[in-house]
C-alpha cells in the first residue's frame, strides 16, 4: 500500500498527527497528498465552511476562537485553518493567531492549524482548500478559516467557504475603506466587531447604506451584526446569522454552490502546476534571462516565450479541451 | 519535497512571564525563513506537545527562565512522544547552569542555548540539523 493510501486511512480512523501530516503535504505541493485526497475524498462535503476575513486587527482570531466556543456549545467538533502572511523578504512567517485561541488547544473536539501564505500562483487557495477537505474527511463538522483580507490572493482563500463573514471594527477608517478594499463583494455575513467602541453605530450605518446600495437585485443580502467577540458578546446571534445563510444555500443549490467552487480549486491546481514546471523545472527562467541579456525588451521576450509555448502545445488543431461524452450518472 | 519550509514551535513552558527571549528568537528565525508558531506565555507540557502535533512541526524551542528544565524538557518530551512526534528535535535556551546543559544533551535534547548566544547561531544550527534530517528522510 502507498504511504498516500496508508495515511488516507489513519485520517478516516481518526489519527490527529496524520491530519496535521497530510496538511503539511498539501503546503508542500507533495505528491503524496495526491494519493491521499483521491482515497478520502469520497468521505469530503459533510462539513460546513465558514470563511473569516477582515483587515488586520479587525479581531478575526478572537471572533473564531468565540466561534469555536459557541458550536462547541452546540456539541459540534470545529476544525481551524489560520493564514497569517509570509514575509517577501526571507520567505519565513511568524504565526500567532493560535495565541487568541488558546483556551481550545486541548479541547479533543478541535484541532488547529496555522498556515503562512508563502507564494501565490494559486498555492495558497489550493493548499488551504487541500487542509479544509482533509478536515472535513476527518469529521469536523464545521471549519472555521481564518485569513487576512487583503489582496486577491487571500480572497480566493475564503471565497472557497460556504458562508464568508467580513469583520470589520470601528476605528480603522469607514465603511468606504471597505468598499475600496472589495471586502463587502466576499460578504455574506457582515461582522461589526468591538461594537462596544466609539463609532460603531456609524459604521454600521455606513455598512447598512453601503449593502443596499450593492445588494439589492442579489437573492442573499449580508446581515449586519453587532458583536464584541472579546466580551463574549452577540457571538450567538452571528452563528444564527450564519446558519440562516446557510439554510439559504441548501434552499438554492448547495451542490451547484460547492462545485462551481471546485473549479476554481482545479484552476488553482493548474496553474500553480504549470507556474512551477515552466519557471522552476523547465529552465524557462534562465532562458528568459538570457534574452533580456541581449537587450529584448521584456515584451518581446515574453511574445516568444508565449509564441513557442503555443507552437507546442497546440500539436492538435485546437487547444480546446476534448470533449469527453460523460458515461457516470 | 519541493517547496518544504523549516516548521519551528517557540513555547513558554511553566510559570516565569518573561518571554522578550522567546520573541526575539522567534523573529529571528522567521528572519532565516522559517515558520514560527509561538505558543504565548504560562504552557502546559501537554498544550505544548498538542500543539506541536497539529502543527507538524520539526523543531519544538522551549524558554526556560524559571530553573524548572530539568523537570520540564522530560515532560514535555513524554507528551511528544504520546502524540507519535518522538522525531521532533527538541531544543531550548533560558537560564540554564552549564551543567544542567550537558546533563541535558546526554539525554537526548537537542543542542541549547544560553544567554548572550547570537540569534545567527542558533538559526543555522537548525538550518543544518534539519538539511540533514530532510536529506536522510529523502534517501529512506
Amino acid at each position: 500500500m502507498s504511504e498516500g493510501l496508508r495515511i488516507a486511512e489513519r485520517l478516516l480512523a481518526g489519527d490527529r498527527t496524520a491530519l496535521a501530516r497530510l496538511i503539511s503535504w498539501a503546503e508542500n505541493g507533495d505528491s503524496r497528498f495526491r494519493a491521499a485526497h483521491a482515497a478520502f475524498y469520497g468521505r469530503v462535503g459533510r462539513a460546513r465552511r465558514i470563511g473569516i476575513t477582515g483587515p488586520p486587527g479587525a479581531g478575526k482570531s478572537t471572533l473564531v476562537n468565540e466561534l469555536a466556543r459557541v458550536l462547541r456549545g452546540q456539541q459540534k467538533t470545529v476544525g481551524i485553518l489560520a493564514v497569517d502572511p509570509t514575509s517577501p523578504i526571507s520567505g519565513g512567517a511568524l504565526l500567532g493567531d493560535r495565541i487568541r485561541m488558546e483556551s481550545r488547544t486541548l479541547d479533543p473536539g478541535v484541532f488547529i492549524r496555522s498556515m503562512a501564505s508563502r507564494e501565490s500562483h494559486g498555492g495558497l487557495a489550493r493548499a488551504a482548500v487541500d487542509a479544509c477537505d482533509a478536515m472535513d474527511a476527518f469529521g469536523f463538522d464545521v471549519i472555521l478559516l481564518e485569513t487576512v483580507g487583503v489582496g486577491q490572493a487571500e480572497y480566493d482563500v475564503v471565497g472557497a467557504a460556504d458562508s464568508v463573514l467580513v469583520v470589520l471594527c470601528p476605528g480603522a477608517g469607514d465603511g468606504i475603506q471597505a468598499m475600496k478594499a472589495g471586502l463587502l463583494e466576499v460578504a455574506d455575513v457582515l461582522v461589526v466587531n468591538k461594537c462596544d467602541l466609539d463609532g460603531a453605530d456609524r459604521l454600521q450605518n455606513d455598512l447598512s447604506e453601503a449593502v443596499h446600495v450593492r445588494f439589492t437585485k442579489r437573492a442573499w443580502t449580508p446581515p449586519i451584526v453587532a458583536v464584541s467577540a472579546g466580551k463574549s458578546f452577540g457571538v450567538e446571534e452571528l452563528v444564527q446569522e450564519v446558519e440562516r445563510h446557510f439554510a439559504h444555500l441548501e434552499a438554492a443549490d448547495l451542490a451547484l454552490s460547492r462545485r462551481s467552487k471546485r473549479v476554481q480549486h482545479v484552476e488553482n491546481v493548474v496553474d500553480e502546476r504549470l507556474h512551477r514546471l515552466l519557471w522552476r523545472d523547465r529552465g524557462w527562467r534562465a532562458h528568459v534571462e538570457r534574452e533580456l541579456a541581449r537587450t529584448v525588451s521584456p515584451y518581446e521576450v515574453a511574445e516568444g516565450v508565449l509564441a513557442e509555448l503555443t507552437a507546442r502545445l497546440s500539436a492538435g488543431p485546437s487547444m480546446s479541451p476534448v470533449d469527453r461524452k460523460v458515461s457516470t450518472p | 519535497m519541493t517547496d518544504r519550509k523549516i516548521r519551528v514551535l517557540v513555547a513558554k513552558p511553566g510559570l516565569d512571564g518573561h518571554d522578550r527571549g522567546a520573541k526575539t528568537v522567534a523573529s529571528a528565525l522567521r528572519d532565516y525563513g522559517m515558520e514560527v508558531i509561538y505558543t504565548g506565555l504560562h504552557q502546559t507540557p501537554e498544550a505544548i506537545a498538542e500543539i506541536a502535533a497539529q502543527e507538524d512541526v520539526d523543531v519544538v524551542g522551549l524558554s526556560i527562565l524559571s530553573g524548572a528544565h530539568m523537570t520540564l524538557f522530560p515532560r514535555v518530551r513524554e507528551e511528544l512522544v504520546k502524540r507519535d512526534m518522538a522525531h521532533v528535535v527538541l531544543t531550548g535556551g533560558g537560564i540554564i547552569p552549564s551543567d544542567d546543559m550537558l546533563e541535558l544533551e546526554k539525554q537526548g535534547y537537542a543542542k541549547l542555548f544560553g544567554p548572550g548566544t547570537h540569534t545567527e547561531e542558533i538559526a543555522k544550527w537548525i538550518q543544518a540539523e534539519m538539511q540533514r534530517r530532510f536529506a536522510a528522510e529523502a534517501r529512506s
